[in-house]
């Protein structure tokens, strides 16, 4: 294709992906490495409804000129990177030092907010992701061997998981968990423990906070593989049946390497996806038990005095993540591109 | 509640607010924006200030849950979006720190004669807020489980610990305790109590530095978890709407809980007759032998922005002033909230708030730096209440979280 | 497709039809369990007392004199007037799938037919794009939309859905379009056709299921986003979802889950009809022989 041909067919989308993503982007790694300004305090008397008190307030009057001239703030470098919130570089320096086995480094390390994310959103991705690839997979195979008229309400229902709202979802799916809700009393029958409670154990929760991953995004990879399975070339697999494949042969040498960039695709996104994982903790409340990146984000972002910059540093920190997670597909896709040349 | 009786209410409060739409406010003109939370109390206070809307003033209201989050970027802009933000004691802290709001001393000077003095927010001499309402976590009972266990009602946390054991040796119920123990703001909150409970100060005067380290801070650990003791078991993932749902069930005798939730604790549909009888509330509890309760004080009030013509902020406080009339008291208004406006006639429900105003709670800290200490506090308590860490680590853990926050916000 | 090849025996029929039944009841049962539910009060639905309540709607019975109750449904359509984020909902889905699938079927083709390096380097960019979280996105975009008195309204939202779907949309399509091969608008550029008839009469009726998939994503993308609407929209523009939320409550004030609940269900009947509607389109597949090869 010619330069001046794909410059106005790329043309409408880079500029939203350039105004909406990229310049913020910019902004975010800009406040990533500056800080406020050393604020200056004075102690005043408030007085409210309930009698007055001495309280320490901030002097704007003091800070003005300050703040006017460097409207950005203190330039920090890399500061906030290498802070306890972040990667705590000291601490885990000292963490070196003073543990006498490996067993106490790691448990000081699982101390500290960015580890203690990045231990459970790793599982979280490399757990999630190839199970439900697997089971979209097989939804898929066995959705496309359904006779016409019950395909439909098949695929519908099939979406569901991913249809309802994960908000109002995980909801109730967080009230069946419940000890005495309906998924809560079944496995307490089944395992025959009357105290088993799914959200008062770290372990389960983990658990309980995959499965409904794999339950979540599985629709998408079957709607996708689905997809893929209406393109199959017929007659390749006409001729593999002549040729007396069985069915997982013909599977495993025809159907999967024609979808096998579908595969990539899912992979990538879903990847992606669960290394940002972020609503089933809120939906859950398991922030007790596991905190992922984009957590902690929300958590910097949500209290009542916001900590742009250290929202910004994780979410630097967490593209820098993402990127070196999808360097294996990325290699993959380049090895693609390049052999369509 | 009945269906007649809401849509009754319904059509009441459609020919109230009908009944006092363009009410003349005085306003020649101006604009009026305000933001706020969507709790009915505010929004009776948003329907108030929309009544003066006339011609030539034009008055919006934006009343939502995420009004924290869109507040300062709504008012850093010139002319700011919104004139008027609704906070709260922590809530206006942010603001301030931003410098968005402005002094109202002229405006109460010229418009605000009727307003009460104690309604007035000033900080270092100049009123910067006109609070409505207040707020505050006192004890909620069930006055049947306590008489049929034989304990007095308690009036501090150890009695409290002790009727619940009595309740659970006698079977009546399994975790008789209720608690609002969601990580996070939650839990945070419940330290906050319970450490200004036993006496301590969360900062060095004059300085950011934090001071809960100590063994008042072990002490109010330790009680916290004596008192998860007595809950159910996923504490931890219960917020103040999963706590009040426990005890409309029956599960719970015994909780800290709001003021403004406790009127319309046993209103909900399917509420056991049993609950409804037992319900009580009473003032906030004490904690070893500390003459202060372990609850917090809060209002809520409203502001003006600063980065507005003065014609705006004129209208905008003379607007808000007459959302918080005494006019807008009526039987539905006056059970939202424990107003602060002149006339209100307590209800019954209101007793546990002004009993902790009473009893000389303390107000939430508006300090600039309490709310990284409260996010710390959320995220490094859990840790302790699992027993993954002893007391000691997990208040070290909980200033060095607090201190590298405190250094990026330049308050260190 | 009901080809020779598909053709299979009775066992392997069997264990995949009974594979279908065990993935749709674990698909299904909540969403089943909820819209039953949301016939009851709340105290039955969220049954602490006993889980069986949720079924036997006890309390339900004890309260309204029935077993079920609308009440749910009345106060969320009418008193909380959910018909209004419903329109609101519709509008920005409906211009957020038509902009994203238009700007994103030229891009994704543009890039599938390029063997540029440039191409390549942004598909790459634009998943580094995808990678950074939407808070964080969106709570920056809140100061410069109210300095420019963008925020709050429909059209805002709906551009910022298209640009921060648009990696996606693109990738999507982008993956798609590499498996039509190439020959096809090649020979129609051929006979006399410019790249863009080439895309418009050649390649994008042999697309069609790549691009209803696709759409199906950006709607539901936009459908259940939270993070953009709930940030960016005032009140009377609220779409479902954060009008939802808002039903829940917050630590201070009392929400009402079962209007939440009715809610739930009564969002999830457009996407019912909507399914049923496109699944032909989905499942019809690409016109006979048209890609053979």
């Amino acid at each position: 294709m010619k330069h001046k041909t794909f410059f106005w067919f790329i043309l409408p989308t880079a500029m939203a992906m350039l105004l909406f993503i990229a310049m913020p982007i910019v902004s975010v790694v800009t406040q990533s490495l500056f800080t406020p300004h050393d604020q200056v305090f004075k102690v005043v008397e408030n007085c409210g409804p309930f009698g007055c008190k001495e309280e320490t307030i901030i002097d704007n009057e003091a800070m003005a000129d300050l703040n006017a001239e460097k409207p950005l703030g203190k330039f920090a470098g890399l500061a906030i990177y290498f802070d306890r919130g972040h990667l705590a570089v000291s601490e885990v320096a000292d963490a070196w030092t003073s543990s006498d086995s490996i067993g106490e480094f790691f448990s000081t390390i699982n101390n500290l907010p960015f580890y203690r994310a990045m231990g459970f959103t790793l599982s979280y991705t490399f757990i999630v992701t190839p199970l439900l690839i697997i089971l979209g997979f097989m939804i898929a195979i066995a959705v496309n061997s359904l006779n016409g008229a019950i395909k439909g309400l098949v695929i519908f229902f099939s979406l569901l998981p991913m249809i309802i709202n994960p908000l109002v979802g995980s909801l109730i799916l967080f009230w069946m968990v419940d000890a005495r809700g309906v998924f809560g009393s079944g496995l307490q029958w089944l395992f025959d423990d009357p105290t088993l409670s799914l959200k008062a154990s770290t372990t389960l929760t983990w658990i309980m906070l995959m499965v409904y991953g794999v339950w979540h995004s599985a629709p998408f990879a079957f709607v996708v593989f689905y997809a893929g399975l209406q393109t199959l070339p017929q007659d390749t697999l006409e001729s593999a049946m002549i040729d007396g494949a069985s069915r997982w042969e013909r599977i495993r040498y025809v159907v999967i390497p024609h979808i096998m960039p579908l595969v990539t695709f899912v992979a990538l996104i879903q990847l992606m996806d669960n290394f940002r994982v972020f609503e089933p903790i809120v939906g859950f409340n398991a922030e007790a038990h596991a905190q992922s990146l984009s957590w902690i984000i929300f958590n910097d972002l949500a209290g009542e005095t916001r900590l742009l910059s250290s929202a910004s540093t994780t979410s630097v920190l967490t593209i820098i993540g993402v990127a070196i997670l999808l360097s294996p597909v990325l290699v993959r896709t380049w090895r693609d591109f390049t052999r369509k040349v | 509640m009945n269906k007649i009786l809401k849509s009754g209410l319904l059509v009441a409060a459609l020919l109230g607010s009908t009944a006092i739409a363009h009410a003349d406010c005085g306003i020649e003109n101006g604009r009026v924006s305000i933001v706020g939370n969507e709790f009915p109390a505010i929004q009776t206070v948003g329907k108030g200030a929309e009544a003066c809307a006339t011609d030539s003033v034009e008055v919006k209201t934006n009343l939502t849950a995420d009004h924290q989050k869109i507040n300062l970027a709504g008012m850093t802009g010139n002319p700011a979006e919104y004139t008027s933000a609704i906070v709260a004691n922590s809530s206006i802290v942010a603001l301030m720190n931003d410098d968005v709001i402005r002094p109202l001393d002229d405006l109460v000077a010229k418009h605000g004669s009727d307003i009460k003095k104690n309604q007035l927010i000033t900080i270092g001499g100049k009123v910067m807020a006109v609070a409505f309402m207040a707020n505050a976590q006192h004890l909620v009972y069930r006055a049947d489980v306590l008489e049929k266990a034989g304990v007095e009602v308690p009036t501090t946390y150890e009695e409290m610990l002790a009727a619940a054991e009595k309740i659970r040796s006698m079977g009546i119920m399994e975790n008789p305790v209720g608690g609002a123990y969601k990580a996070g703001w939650n839990l945070a909150q419940e330290f906050t109590n319970m450490f200004i409970g036993h006496g301590g100060e969360f900062f060095k005067a004059g300085t950011a530095e934090v001071t809960i380290n100590n063994e008042k801070g072990v002490a109010t650990l330790e009680m916290l978890k004596a008192l998860t003791a007595y809950m159910n078991p996923d504490y931890l993932t219960h917020d103040s709407n999963a706590t009040n749902a426990e005890y409309r069930a029956g599960n719970v005798a015994l909780m800290n809980m709001w003021g403004s939730r406790a009127a319309t604790l046993t209103e909900a549909d399917g509420v056991s007759d049993e609950v409804k009888a037992g319900f009580a509330i009473a003032g906030p509890m004490t904690v070893a032998g500390g003459d202060t309760p372990a609850t917090t004080l809060w209002w809520d009030g409203w502001t003006v922005a600063k980065n507005i013509s003065d014609a705006d902020a004129e209208a905008t406080f003379i607007a808000l002033k007459n959302a918080i009339a005494p006019a807008i008291l009526n039987d539905e208004t006056t059970q939202q909230a424990v107003w602060l406006i002149d006339g209100y006639q307590p209800t019954d429900k209101a007793t546990g708030v002004f009993a902790a105003a009473e009893a000389g709670s303390t107000p939430y800290p508006m300090l600039p730096f309490q709310g990284l200490l409260h996010t710390a506090l959320g995220a490094e308590i859990p840790d302790y209440l699992q027993g993954k860490e002893d007391a000691a680590k997990t208040l070290a853990d909980i200033e060095a979280a607090y201190n590298a926050a405190a250094k990026e916000k330049g308050y260190l | 497709m009901s080809s020779v090849a598909m053709r299979k025996s009775p066992t392997v029929k069997i264990m995949s039809y009974g594979f279908v039944a065990i993935w749709l009841v674990l698909a299904a049962f909540p969403f089943i369990w909820t819209l039953w539910g949301s016939f009851k009060v709340e105290l039955d639905f969220f049954s602490i007392a006993d889980w069986t309540d949720a079924i036997t709607g006890t309390r339900t019975l004890a309260e309204t004199g029935s077993a079920f109750t609308g009440a749910g449904y009345e106060g969320a359509w009418v008193q909380e007037e959910f018909w209004k984020a419903v329109i609101n909902t519709f509008i920005v889905c409906f211009f957020t799938v038509i902009t994203s699938l238009t700007i994103g079927t030229l891009g994704g083709y543009a890039l599938s037919r390029s063997t540029f390096k440039y191409a390549f380097w942004l598909l790459i960019a634009a998943l580094i794009f995808r990678a950074m979280p939407p808070i964080t996105l969106v709570s920056g975009y809140l100061l410069p939309f109210f300095e420019w008195n963008l925020w709050g309204i429909l059209p805002t939202s709906i551009i910022v859905l298209v640009a921060i779907n648009q990696p996606f949309t693109l990738w999507m399509l982008h993956s798609f379009f590499t498996k039509i091969p190439k020959d096809l608008d090649e020979s129609a550029m051929v006979d006399g056709c410019t790249r863009f008839q080439a895309f418009r009469h050649v390649i994008i009726p042999v697309m069609w299921p790549g691009v209803i998939t696709t759409g199906l994503f950006s709607f539901l993308l936009a459908y259940n986003d939270f993070a953009v609407t709930a940030m960016l929209l005032s009140k009377e523009n609220q779409t479902m979802v954060p009008k939802i939320a808002s039903f829940l409550g917050t630590t201070q004030t009392e929400g009402n889950v079962m209007f939440a609940v009715a809610a739930v269900v009564s969002a999830t009947v457009p996407i019912f009809i909507l399914v049923m509607f496109f699944q032909r389109q989905i499942v019809s597949g690409l016109t006979a022989g048209a890609v053979k090869g």
